[in-house]
């Protein structure tokens, strides 16, 4: 530590710029959300305190039920991410070796790189009416004629799956990577069978890796507004359109506020229970 | 006393919290010498080094550089220099912007930094490496660049904070050799601290023994190692084998020990110690004499059975125990041929005289 | 199972197939995306019509290539801009993030990194929202009362860099503290030792220690910036920058420039993503 001249100074300088974001830019913009959230316009500039959006939430069952399928969604989608990429995590972490596994980890990180609009558009292509798969189903013999693939929950399931496959793998890898292999020598050793290796060993030192994989991913997932829109279409059904279409479509913004609040409180929840559960910080879950 | 000291420390302390890391102490160190402070890890010679070097201030006391006090000047002005315990070579310079990092804080004109840098590499043995890059050296150069580095500068003083520490057995012994060299061609003055004592014996004029904050005793190598003057020091310093007695006959200068067991020895003590006084004997292993046929008068004399032969090349050892009292005494084996047939189990004589051991009062 | 470990045959058999398909998976869209782009036919689809780049360069009317495309280089210049400046900013407040957390000790130290990793988690259309009302509720009572307009608390440039820098400077400041952490304070005080002030040593020593964090942080941020939609189609403007164009075009339907648009994307971000590994493996 360097405590000479100056130290007040230089730390008071150096909060400055973190302290400006963080008011200006994230906690007063969230506290004026919930404000707006709860109010109600009566005239021309002329707001009272009100819950009538919340109430609008709970008795049109329309909203109620896009906010449950949508974290409903978001839990599975979550968790098939979780089982699609372990195994894929585990052969880069353990079984991959030296010039082919950053190869492999590379291809891993590039649909990342490339802008979730791209990604969406390239399975738009593939799964449509006139797309690569309906041709190639067609070409086989499997499909009479032209099958539609897009504007389904499977679709989005698949969509969104992909969208978070990276932020799954990652964490999963580097927590992998740092599991000492004789780990599971000894306990074959010690006479356990592979379900019971992966059972007792792998995933208790993998599950830190496991959460912060699962948060990022749910947040993600919850957040999504690409995803759903473009490959679910105008009956997708996701949280995140009645945001948007309460703010930019009705100009609706104390609804669109309210609406946020919620899913911004689920989201809340919902990581807080899983780090409760796994026993972990949220500064150790999200750094990492 | 017409040279001023390089360096004086008078009465500094230094506490954190309640726990006080230097305790009062007072020393000089005259100019061109070469001067350790030496203890284990946590007595404070860390902290009494950063004081010198201005990264922190003393709690009391005053420190003068040739003669100039230099309380509140910030590390960046005070005309020392410091090796680094890791050496602290910046990774993302080669090896010549490192050592002209000093020149161009002066403001030196880049080629007399040129010249001055090819000069004081040539002066090291290491003549053309400006290019290099840091991680292309062996640790050996590194030491030499680090020195260098601050060298370059021509500082009043080189602080040294255990530069040998992270390199291997053989290197050290190496690199020991040439810090003396360097010191003695550069001619500055040299404040080295350490907990390898043989590091310290062999390159300094002084030595500083520290210990919980406090100087045990200042002075040569030869001093430390014949004339301890505190139990720590006969410890700390050289090998001994430890052995509690008690004063049977007071003398000047030389008592007659008792120990725990019963043996009865004569030996020489620093202090004036009374009848009955509990003392602790210390007895160096090279300082035994071993005698296997002859009779010979030496003032101490044992009979004992080799436990073991710790054989170490030079360094090898017996353990012999009294064969009239459970003691142990560490003996160090010289390698003449006349003992190399030593067997374990044999009984051997072991002798030694009185001014060969020293008494203090045990603590 | 690791390597070590005996398995049946059919077990790796699947094992492989199963990391083969995966790939697959994840490399498709963009595979069929590129080839399309450079399919000789109005739609971009199957069958294959024959290699062509009308799509990038032919100026006809039938054929508008992207280069042609008037609203389509419009909007890369403006995600261009965006990009660069929120990765500029970004990049400044994360190197003071970074020395505020890695080398000063104060009170509350704990609750303000929280805060600080807060935006990480919130959903970027609801940073986006929350950013619109507020700047819009402090834009209509400056208008209201004073009768002052300033255009840049509505909808556009302004907000779009400040949403985006909202959570794109925590993830530089996650990156930049990394390595700082890593960083040697004795290097420092060597710095300090040879006669070097304190901003000698944050410029000599500190900062060129940083650099490839910086750098690294400074490629990504850009490329979050630029692909980014979820904030930034809250808080666009009338001058949208590309991915809201793109959106729109693809709602309209799809035609092979939006193929080619997003190859040139694709090409884009591989020589950032390349650049920035580069830059790591590097230091």
């Amino acid at each position: 530590m360097l405590r000479f001249s100056g130290k007040n100074l230089s730390f008071y300088l150096l909060l400055t710029p973190l302290l400006l974001t963080l008011v200006l830019l994230v906690i007063l913009p969230q506290l004026d959300m919930l404000i707006v959230s709860l109010r109600e316009r009566i005239s021309y500039g002329e707001y009272t305190f009100s819950l009538l959006h919340y109430q609008e939430f709970v008795n049109e069952p329309f909203y109620w039920n896009t906010f449950l399928r949508t974290a409903v969604m978001s839990i599975m989608a979550t968790l098939i991410t979780l089982l699609l990429a372990f195994p894929i995590a585990w052969y880069i972490a353990k079984i991959a070796q030296g010039r082919n596994k950053s190869l492999i980890f590379l291809a891993c990180l590039i649909p990342f790189w490339v802008s979730e609009l791209v990604r969406t558009y390239g399975w738009m292509i593939l799964l449509r009416e006139s797309g690569v798969i309906s041709v190639f189903l067609q070409w086989s013999g499997l499909a009479s004629g032209p099958v539609e693939m897009l504007y389904n929950d499977i679709t989005v399931m698949t969509g969104l799956v992909y969208a978070s496959m990276l932020f799954m793998v990652v964490p999963l890898v580097s927590t992998l990577e740092g599991m000492d292999d004789s780990l599971v020598e000894a306990a074959y050793d010690l006479g356990a069978s592979t379900f019971t290796v992966i059972r007792t060993v792998i995933l208790p030192y993998a599950m830190p890796g496991v959460i912060s994989g699962c948060i990022v991913v749910f947040m993600l997932t919850l957040g999504n507004y690409l995803t759903p829109t473009l490959l679910g279409g105008k009956d997708s059904l996701w949280f995140t359109e009645q945001i948007f279409t309460q703010f930019i479509t009705r100009f609706n913004w104390e609804q669109g506020a309210a609406f946020g609040v919620l899913l911004l409180s689920l989201s809340s929840l919902i990581v807080w229970l899983g780090l409760k559960l796994s026993g972990q910080s949220f500064k150790k879950a999200v750094a990492s | 006393m017409s040279v001023t000291p390089d360096l004086e420390c008078r009465g500094i302390s230094k506490f954190y919290g309640d726990f006080q890391a230097v305790n009062d102490i007072s020393f000089s160190v005259p100019p061109g010498s070469f001067f350790s402070i030496l203890g284990p890890s946590g007595c404070g010679k860390t902290s009494l080094l950063r004081m010198l070097a201005g990264f922190s201030e003393p709690d009391t006391g005053e420190i003068l550089i040739k003669g100039n006090p230099v309380a509140g000047i910030p590390p960046n002005k005070r005309p020392v220099n410091m090796v680094f315990q890791h050496l602290a070579l910046f990774p993302m310079m080669n090896v010549g912007d490192n050592i002209a990092y000093g020149l161009k804080r002066r403001k030196v004109s880049p080629q007399e930094q040129r010249r001055r840098v090819a000069d004081v590499l040539e002066r090291i043995g290491l003549p053309g490496i400006e290019k290099k890059s840091v991680d292309q050296l062996s640790g050996g150069q590194k030491q030499r660049v680090a020195i260098a580095r601050c060298l370059i500068l021509e500082p009043a003083l080189l602080l040294l904070d255990e530069p040998l520490g992270a390199l291997d057995l053989k290197l050290r012994e190496q690199m020991k050799i040439e810090l003396k060299t360097l010191q003695q061609t550069f001619g500055t003055t040299f404040v080295y601290i350490t907990h390898d004592q043989s590091e310290a014996m062999v390159m300094s004029d002084q030595v500083a023994v520290m210990n919980h904050g406090r100087f045990e005793q200042v002075g040569s190598p030869q001093t430390l190692y014949y004339k301890p003057e505190t139990p720590f020091v006969a410890g700390f310093v050289g090998n001994n084998n430890r052995l509690r007695g008690q004063v049977i006959e007071a003398g000047n200068g030389s008592v007659k020990v008792s120990t725990e067991s019963g043996q009865i020895f004569h030996t020489t003590s620093t202090t004036h110690l009374q009848q009955d006084t509990p003392v602790d004997l210390f007895l160096r292993p090279e300082a035994i004499r071993i005698d296997r046929e002859s009779d010979s008068l030496w003032q101490n004399c044992i009979k004992g059975r080799i436990d073991n032969i710790l054989f170490d090349g030079g360094n090898s050892q017996l353990l012999v125990r009294d064969t009239a009292s459970p003691t142990q005494l560490t003996v160090a084996l010289p390698q003449t041929d006349e003992y190399q047939n030593l067997r374990q189990g044999e009984i051997i004589k072991l002798g030694w005289n009185s001014k060969q051991s020293i008494a203090f009062r045990a603590g | 199972m690791i390597p070590s470990i005996p398995q049946s045959q059919a077990f790796r058999k699947t094992y492989t197939v199963y990391v083969g398909l995966f790939f697959l998976f994840l490399l498709a869209p963009l595979i069929v995306v590129a080839v399309f782009s450079l399919n000789d036919s109005l739609f971009p689809s199957l069958p294959w019509e024959g290699f062509t780049l009308d799509w990038y360069l032919e100026d006809t009317k039938e054929r508008r290539g992207l280069f042609h495309d008037r609203a389509i280089v419009d909007s890369i210049g403006t995600s261009l801009m965006i990009a660069a400046s929120v990765a500029i900013l970004s990049v400044c407040v994360a190197v003071s993030n970074a020395l505020l957390f890695e080398r000063h000790q104060f009170r509350g130290k704990s609750v303000l990194y929280s805060l600080m990793l807060l935006p990480l988690v919130i959903p970027g259309v609801i940073l986006g929202i929350s950013v619109l009302s507020f700047s819009s509720g402090i834009a209509n009572s400056l208008e209201d009362n004073y009768g002052l307009d300033f255009e840049f608390l509505r909808p556009g440039f302004l907000l779009i860099v400040l949403g985006q820098f909202a959570f794109i400077s925590t993830m530089a400041t996650l990156v930049i503290s990394a390595r700082l952490r890593k960083f040697d304070i004795e290097l420092e005080e060597a710095a300090l030792n040879l006669g070097a002030s304190h901003f000698d040593v944050f410029r000599t020593i500190t900062l060129p220690w940083l650099k490839p964090a910086i750098m690294g942080s400074a490629i990504v941020a850009f490329l979050m910036s630029f692909e980014n939609f979820n904030t930034t189609l809250i808080l666009a403007g009338s001058d949208s920058p590309l991915t809201i164009t793109l959106f729109d075009r693809m709602r309209e339907g799809s035609t092979p420039v939006l193929n080619a648009v997003s190859t040139l994307l694709m090409l884009g971000s591989g020589v950032l993503a390349l650049a920035s590994l580069f830059i790591q493996r590097k230091k």
